[in-house]
């Protein structure tokens, strides 16, 4: 960095942030998360466990068991370490030095994968050419307020991404279009995504803001329930009907086919009601760390 | 819980019904889509396949790479749904049968039924589990592919879910 703008930064009172912390940081999260599920999610998958019977139940027996066995053995729980993920929170008092962000994102998600002999997923979409280190990752950056830098790294698995869907829906199909959509989606998955499933639904925004809040509401707590009443009603009742398809378990049939709906939203167009339902397997990886 | 050793022969496979759970002990091939499109050109072209088709069963699954001091990595099963394009012609040629995760078609149902094979469901997401429970893997085809390759997996006890048996009955 040029002498006069460490000064000028010193001096407005920016933290200074070399990118390697970042890397490092990465690196850490890809890590931990290849290798345990979160604590709500392991909670959800125990209490699916005891209302269970047949083999629904021996799949979610078989399932706890398999996150020790990858603890004690330090194997990845799950051989689809997925796409790297990473939802960054920047402080715009934060001032960035050191490689290129994205690059030093990527080159966390390479050290770790390498290290942690986790599956390199990623290839080209025609030629299917593997890029042989697990990146690029899919970074998503927003600028909000104060010196901090949140990282959140979510390991996202495709048997479960290649069952989400987008919806356009029109302003009068509201909240029945909702629920009716994230229903839907999970119905037309079936056993195919790893149920029970985790449901990421974004409400409003654009095309492309709305899948983004979807896989945002993957980020927050398997259980957790969004503060706005009329929304947490919508997760409640889609919650309810999702089980009521009686998928079960990897689709043996069962009680549980669904550990949690989350929904967040962002104002829309007076034109439109876009929905986007990201499912994500029972396996919820996600680690967060602040710098 | 039952426990199975591969090769299997007719009267085993009709004994085993859907819904019930096995030990699977034996060898096993992994391919999953980039594999089969080339197991298919191969076909088409009249060419020899890089392991012997008859009585096989295919794992669908893509390995991590092996820790040091194991055989593989974890190794838990892909979605089967996306191969139902190539099960079908693979049993008619005397594929036994496969382990993935997920429903089938309809049509690949009855192809296993026509040819009295079976189609095992392997717990989606106990990648650990089946990684540990892999003893020996070698590949044996498309290295290129990396984990999509295809490896000769000697397996020791993969607990399995019969999915759909050779009758033709299906648990989803």
């Amino acid at each position: 960095m040029l002498p006069f703008l460490k000064n000028l930064s010193y001096n407005r009172g920016m933290r200074i942030v070399n990118t390697q912390e970042i890397q490092n940081c990465v690196y850490r999260l890809a890590r931990k998360a290849g290798l345990s599920l979160t604590d709500s999610c392991r909670s959800a998958m125990e209490e699916a466990e005891k209302i269970e019977s047949g083999a629904a139940k021996f799949a979610l027996n078989t399932l706890l068991e398999n996150e020790r066995t990858a603890k004690r053995e330090q194997m990845p729980i799950c051989q689809d370490t997925g796409l790297s993920v990473v939802m960054m929170e920047l402080g715009q008092e934060v001032f960035l030095e050191g490689p290129p962000l994205s690059k030093a994102v990527d080159e966390g998600v390479r050290r770790a994968y390498r290290d942690g002999n986790f599956r390199k997923s990623v290839c080209d979409p025609l030629t299917r050419q593997n890029t042989g280190d697990n990146t690029p990752a899919h970074l998503h950056v927003e600028i909000v307020e104060g010196d901090k830098i949140q990282i959140s790294f979510l390991p996202k698995g495709f048997g479960s991404e290649n069952m989400s869907r987008l919806y356009m829906l029109t302003p009068s199909e509201g909240r029945n279009g909702i629920i009716k959509s994230i229903v839907e989606t999970v119905k037309l998955a079936g056993s195919k995504p790893c149920p029970p499933v985790y449901v990421g639904v974004g409400i409003g925004g654009t095309f492309d803001s709305c899948a983004l809040l979807a896989k945002k509401a993957l980020l927050r707590e398997v259980g957790s329930r969004n503060e706005r009443a009329d929304v947490a009603s919508i997760e409640e009742e889609a919650l309810e009907k999702i089980n009521a398809l009686k998928i079960g378990a990897q689709g043996f049939g069962g009680k549980v086919t669904a550990l949690g709906v989350s929904c967040e939203l962002r104002p829309t167009h007076i034109a439109g009601l876009p929905v986007a339902v990201n499912i994500q397997c029972h396996c919820v990886r996600c680690e967060k760390e602040i710098l | 819980m039952k426990k199975i050793i591969l090769p299997l022969d007719e009267k085993e496979i009709n004994s085993l019904h859907a819904g019930d759970s096995v030990l699977l002990s034996g060898t096993i091939y992994t391919a999953r889509d980039c594999a089969h499109r080339r197991i298919f050109e191969l076909l088409d072209k009249g060419e020899k396949l890089p392991f012997p088709l008859k009585g096989a069963i295919i794992y669908y699954a893509g390995p991590c790479p092996a820790p040091a001091g194991k055989a593989c990595g974890s190794c838990g099963p892909t979605t089967s749904a996306r191969m139902n394009a190539f099960a079908p012609r693979l049993l008619d040629l005397g594929l036994c049968g496969m382990i993935g995760k997920g429903e089938m078609s309809g049509e690949t149902a009855e192809a296993i039924r026509r040819n009295k094979g079976i189609y095992f469901a392997a717990i989606g997401g106990a990648g650990a589990t089946y990684g540990n429970a892999i003893k020996k893997a070698t590949c044996v085809a498309f290295e290129d592919l990396l984990s999509e390759a295809i490896y000769r997996m000697e397996v020791e006890d993969f607990p399995l879910v019969v999915a759909i048996d050779s009758h033709g009955n299906s648990i989803y």
